[in-house]
């Protein structure tokens, strides 16, 4: 079964050293296609089709495999990731050199091959006795390895016949390469290059728009001047940084001026850490977020940043005079104090390009099938692509991705790659937030969902076993109205003794989700469930998180109880935490919570329960302000929404009840209680949460803004803070206090999770902890589910398993979520910008407080349909250059509803 | 650039074998004549050098001797062109003496120490060539070469190795599966009983997993014992030919 083979390789490491490895050729390897005799039994994993026939192609009308190389993987994926195209042979070799050479469309591959519906096969010629070939003498390894590819496709070719001489079953090998074709055919293998067979397959016309343009002839039409300087190739780039005359950074290009961008250079702890380039020509064909070298210009040339807004308008492509005459408007503008150091780009170290969502704007020409792209993300230039159905894009948001930028082309080439839907369409404008926010929303896999348990679901026995059962006791939880995920319940109830017992009934999750299967590794990676004005992205599955989950009333439900036994001066005299079985006895809104707590009538348990509740939480709150903890105030946006069209028809801000202050601090004790637990079992891998104190400069706005009142804001101390916070107060504007609250709440840094092997500081400034984490929403948070079942081990309830006690891995992790939690919070806020927008709106109820008394107007600008916004023009006071006047007339812009607003005090 | 893939989606390794597959063993008995018993053996690129001597009456210092069972004496070192960089090992390094005493432990395990009272049993092993599972082979090579010298066993010892990568056992190491940094375990067996003579492993492995792995290698020793076991046959055949039986 084995035959090996031995063969050298030398490779430089300092000296020279000869490398010996053993290269086993194999017999026992399948060739993926079904009911072949000779590979019989080999077969694993998602194989090909028998009958292979449809996509039906003009140029080869028999049923056919298809066997692309490795520029067509790396450069047409867009292609092969399309439904239409299914039956593809990836051979070893293609595979490790895109592996090799572009991490992401390697992944996209794997992907792509684990989809059993693409039936793409992996071949491992590399390992097979007939398709394996050696290097040759004067061979270089391209070579080598193109010929190995021509290999296994005749090897395929001639394969297949034997199995099927009816069928004429053939393999097509794809390929761009014009010397690879020649020789394929040469051997008698069917080659075709991909636009040819992309063209060929008549039933299919809007792939070809999905192809990359990469030929060369598809810039004869441009004017042939070159615009850009070349580009140097990498060698001469990593010496030029070694030696320090290039620079290496990230390239940010400005959001306000396409001609102007910033380079963020790493590393090194210099003082001129930013390096601004001007111009199109410095630029030199960057885009956002690529890593770029760039080379310094001697200090006579050196620039300001410019105060000028320029959006790049021009729809003809060859005004690059126009362009260097706004250059130099940029540069006169500039003040000669603000020089900063400047520069320009030379190469390009790694694009960071990404598919980017946005709108075509159509050619002038009728007939012209290239168009131009514009961004929603201002920062990225506008792209140009060709696509014969530019009547059905228009005002459609569209996906397009960026594949080369040639040196005589003012704007890079793209091609289309899908059709999100019209614009302002409420589903489309979601699915772009979703796609522009990197937040994972397709639907779950059958993979993920064969994990969940069985219905009907009821508690079994097993289920029980370290478990404790509560349900006798009258437990209830407080949500705010139409929550079907809730994760939380309490009780409380006095003991014999006197004292009072408190619990806090958390659903238990990690029950349900086990470690390593594919439903843990999707919640993992989605990290968060994702709050959209009208949309819910789930973070588990929905029978998880509304049902089986979900601690409803009158439902057995699992749970990780934590329980207190507290005084009535709210002291903790002992916890413990156990997984139990409970049975809610109520899910109540606030309100209804409220309702209970006030009205003198109610007398039962669950309102005595939440009596009690609410006197010690209001006991724990005075104490945690004490210590310095703060009080800051977003108002968060809540939207009426239409029951049958679910248009959002009026908002309001949320209100704020004694019950979900009530709610929230039997919250934080829990996660504070179970922080100090876990940290104290596992001191290396905790995952813990943290709130930095942000530093001094951040407060100055704050400190300004009352100044301007001739208040005092003192910010040496969270305590402080809060005190003063509490001082600062205007008898004539009550809604001052809240002012400074929201303006404090800009000044934080950003809460993050983090492994407690990996860092010392576990503070939390905001809620003065010394430490935390959370506990409470397993349901919407995936670090819930880590700390429960961290916890379960502590308490012995639960194994453990290895990757739960790698601090490297849960350092990963935390990374991961916290980028998820500020993409999730990103998208949110976009949402809700999004549908304030909406012009059936009512906004005259909304009040607006401000500092100073003025006078504003206010419209929906929608001149620009991708970045509609809500403009506030000042009328009074009068300040000259900012504020207009009153009755301008706005014939220019767009305006669905002109409205004018007044707001005294 | 990416790291090497150590294993395949479609589960080949990086030399094409699956995940529980040996490299490729060929091995020689009675290569020396003027030693009691010696051996060759080829794991893959591995390869190895084993001569026995003994019993025989303790050399040395007399008080060595032990009243009731032999003394085995193990010696190892590898030589200057075994690794792809040239390096000269001095004599009794730390390296070769953990080695030796490794050895040694494997197979006082496996010799019957008892029927040789106050003698010395020598083992001196070299590596030729070094690709990974160096004391597998060193102890595969000592257990033919002790089998040539006639010397009494229980049974085989066996060994090999395995290493766990992406939740998947390895079995029989190569030298650039070991440089990839997981996880590698030692295993010696004792195939008839299943005892195991030695166990080693000097990296962090999860619990849960160390028996998959123990699994892996203990399986990889019997297939080496199948191997081991033709081999002798093979030579005791060659040999009874060579006597005119």
């Amino acid at each position: 079964m084995l035959k090996s083979k031995t063969f050298l390789k030398k490779t430089r490491a300092g000296g020279v050293m000869k490398i010996v490895r053993e290269h086993y050729l194999r017999d026992d390897i399948g060739c993926g296609a079904p009911g072949c005799a000779a590979c019989d039994g080999a077969h694993e994993g998602p194989v090909l089709e028998p009958q292979p026939l449809d996509p039906a192609s003009s140029l080869c009308p028999r049923p056919h495999y298809l066997l692309p190389d490795t520029n067509v993987l790396l450069h047409q994926i867009d292609v092969l990731e399309d439904p239409a195209i299914r039956n593809v042979i990836v051979l070893q070799t293609v595979l490790q050199e895109v592996r090799n050479r572009s991490a992401p469309v390697y992944k996209r591959i794997r992907d792509v091959t684990n989809n059993q519906e693409k039936h793409f096969y992996t071949f491992t010629n590399e390992h097979h006795r007939e398709t394996y070939v050696e290097q040759e003498q004067g061979e270089n390894a391209n070579d080598r390895n193109d010929r190995a590819i021509r290999v296994a496709a005749k090897w395929y070719n001639e394969h297949l016949k034997k199995i099927s001489a009816e069928n004429h079953l053939q393999v097509i090998f794809i390929t761009n390469d014009k010397k690879n074709k020649e020789k394929a055919i040469e051997e008698g293998i069917p080659a075709f290059t991909c636009e040819e067979y992309v063209k060929s397959l008549t039933a299919n016309p809007e792939l070809i728009d999905r192809l990359a343009c990469l030929s060369e002839e598809g810039n004869e039409i441009e004017s042939g001047r070159i615009i850009f300087s070349e580009h140097l190739p990498l060698s001469k780039l990593q010496q030029g940084i070694k030696s320090g005359t290039y620079l290496q950074g990230t390239f940010r290009a400005s959001r306000e001026n396409y001609l102007e961008a910033t380079v963020w250079v790493h590393g090194d702890t210099e003082d001129d850490k930013e390096i601004i380039l001007q111009g199109l020509k410095n630029l030199n064909r960057a885009v956002h977020e690529d890593i770029v070298a760039v080379e310094l210009l001697p200090k006579n040339q050196w620039v300001a940043p410019s105060s000028v807004v320029l959006h790049d308008e021009g729809q003809n492509e060859d005004d690059v005079e126009k362009e260097e005459e706004r250059e130099r408007i940029l540069k006169t503008a500039a003040n000669e104090k603000m020089l900063k150091p400047t520069g320009r780009v030379v190469g390009i170290i790694k694009r960071n390009w990404r598919p980017y969502c946005g709108m075509l704007s159509k050619s002038d020409i009728k007939e012209s099938r290239r168009h131009l792209f514009t961004p929603a993300d201002r920062r990225i230039p506008r792209i140009r692509i060709e696509t014969r159905q530019a009547s059905a894009l228009e005002g459609r948001r569209i996906i397009v991705a960026i594949d080369g930028w040639p040196r005589n082309s003012r704007y890079p080439n793209g091609h289309f790659v899908k059709n999100l839907g019209d614009v302002g369409d409420k589903e489309t404008e979601t699915e772009v937030l979703l796609l522009e926010h990197d937040v994972p929303h397709q639907p779950f896999s059958q993979a993920v969902l064969s994990f969940l348990p069985k219905m009907p679901w009821s508690i079994t026995e097993k289920d029980m076993k370290n478990r404790e059962d509560l349900r006798h006791l009258c437990v209830c939880s407080v949500d705010p109205p139409g929550c079907t995920d809730i994760d939380d319940a309490l009780h409380c109830r006095e003991l014999e003794n006197g004292n009072l017992e408190v619990g806090v009934h958390i659903a238990d999750v990690s029950h349900f989700i086990r470690p390593g299967n594919a439903l843990d590794q999707e919640s993992a990676r989605r990290g968060t469930t994702v709050y959209l004005c009208e949309k819910r992205i789930d973070m588990v599955p929905e029978l998880l998180s509304s049902n089986l989950c979900s601690l409803r009333c009158n439902v057995d439900r699992l749970a990780f109880s934590c329980i207190w036994e507290m005084n009535h001066n709210a002291e903790i005299l002992k916890v413990r935490f156990t997984k139990s079985a409970i049975n809610s006895k109520a899910s109540l809104t606030y309100a209804e919570a409220q309702m209970r707590i006030d009205s003198a009538a109610m007398n039962d348990e669950i309102t005595t329960s939440l009596r009690g509740l609410n006197k010690l939480a209001k006991i724990l709150k005075k104490r945690r302000i004490e210590k310095g903890a703060l009080t800051l105030s977003s108002p968060e946006v809540r939207f009426h929404m239409d029951s049958e069209t679910h248009d959002p028809i009026d908002l309001q801000t949320k209100e704020l009840r004694e019950t979900n202050s009530m709610v929230e601090e039997f919250m934080l004790l829990a996660n504070i209680s179970v922080a100090k637990k876990i940290h104290e079992e596992f001191s290396e891998h905790a995952l813990l949460r943290k709130h930095p104190a942000p530093p001094p400069s951040n407060y100055e706005i704050l400190v300004k803004a009352a100044k301007s009142k001739n208040l005092e804001i003192k910010t040496d101390t969270a305590k402080s803070l809060a005190d003063s916070l509490d001082r600062a107060d205007s008898p004539t504007f009550p809604y001052l206090n809240t002012l400074l609250r929201i303006l404090a709440t800009r000044c934080m840094m950003q809460a993050v999770y983090f492994c407690s092997g990996m860092d010392n500081d576990f503070h939390h400034y905001g809620l003065a902890s010394p430490i935390y984490t959370h506990f409470t929403s397993p349901i919407r948070r995936y670090a819930d589910i880590i700390v429960h079942r961290l916890l379960a081990v502590a308490i012995g309830a639960d194994c453990t398993y290895p990757e739960l006690t790698d601090k490297h891995k849960l350092a990963d992790l935390c990374k991961n979520l916290n980028f998820r939690h500020k993409m999730a919070q990103y998208a949110q806020r976009a949402s809700v910008a999004f549908h304030t927008q909406i012009p059936s709106l009512k906004i005259e109820d909304t009040v607006f407080h401000i500092f100073d008394k003025v006078k504003v107007k206010i419209m929906l600008d929608s001149s620009n349909l991708q970045h509609q916004k809500i403009r506030m023009s000042l009328v009074e006071p009068q300040i000259p250059g900012i504020s207009i006047s009153a009755d301008t007339p706005n014939m220019d812009i767009d305006e669905p509803e002109r409205k004018k607003k007044k707001r005294e005090k | 650039m990416a790291g090497l893939e150590l294993l395949s989606d479609q589960g080949y390794r990086v030399d094409g074998r699956r995940a529980g597959e040996l490299r490729k063993i060929q091995a020689r008995m009675g290569v020396f004549a003027q030693a009691d018993g010696s051996a060759y053996i080829e794991q893959g690129n591995t390869k190895a050098l084993a001569v026995v001597y003994g019993p025989h009456e303790i050399r040395g210092s007399r008080a060595r001797a032990l009243p009731d069972r032999a003394l085995v004496n193990c010696q190892y070192s590898s030589a200057t062109f075994s690794t792809g960089e040239r390096k000269r090992r001095p004599h009794g390094d730390r390296k070769s003496c953990e080695m030796g005493l490794q050895l040694r432990q494997t197979f006082e395990a496996a010799i019957l120490t008892q029927l040789h009272p106050r003698s010395q049993i020598d083992i001196y092993v070299q590596v030729l060539q070094a690709d990974g599972g160096t004391y597998a082979a060193c102890v595969n090579a000592a257990t033919l070469a002790v089998l040539d010298a006639g010397v009494p066993m229980r049974d085989f010892v066996c060994a090999c190795s395995a290493g766990f990568v992406d939740s998947t056992a390895l079995a029989d190491l190569s030298h650039v599966e070991e440089a990839a940094g997981g996880p590698q375990l030692a295993l010696a067996l004792l195939p008839a009983s299943g005892q195991i003579a030695l166990l080693e492993m000097d990296a962090r492995l999860h619990e849960d997993h160390l028996e998959s792995v123990l699994e892996a290698a203990a399986r990889a020793a019997r297939d080496v014992h199948t191997l081991l076991d033709r081999v002798v046959r093979q030579h005791v055949r060659e040999a009874s030919v060579l006597l005119g039986d």
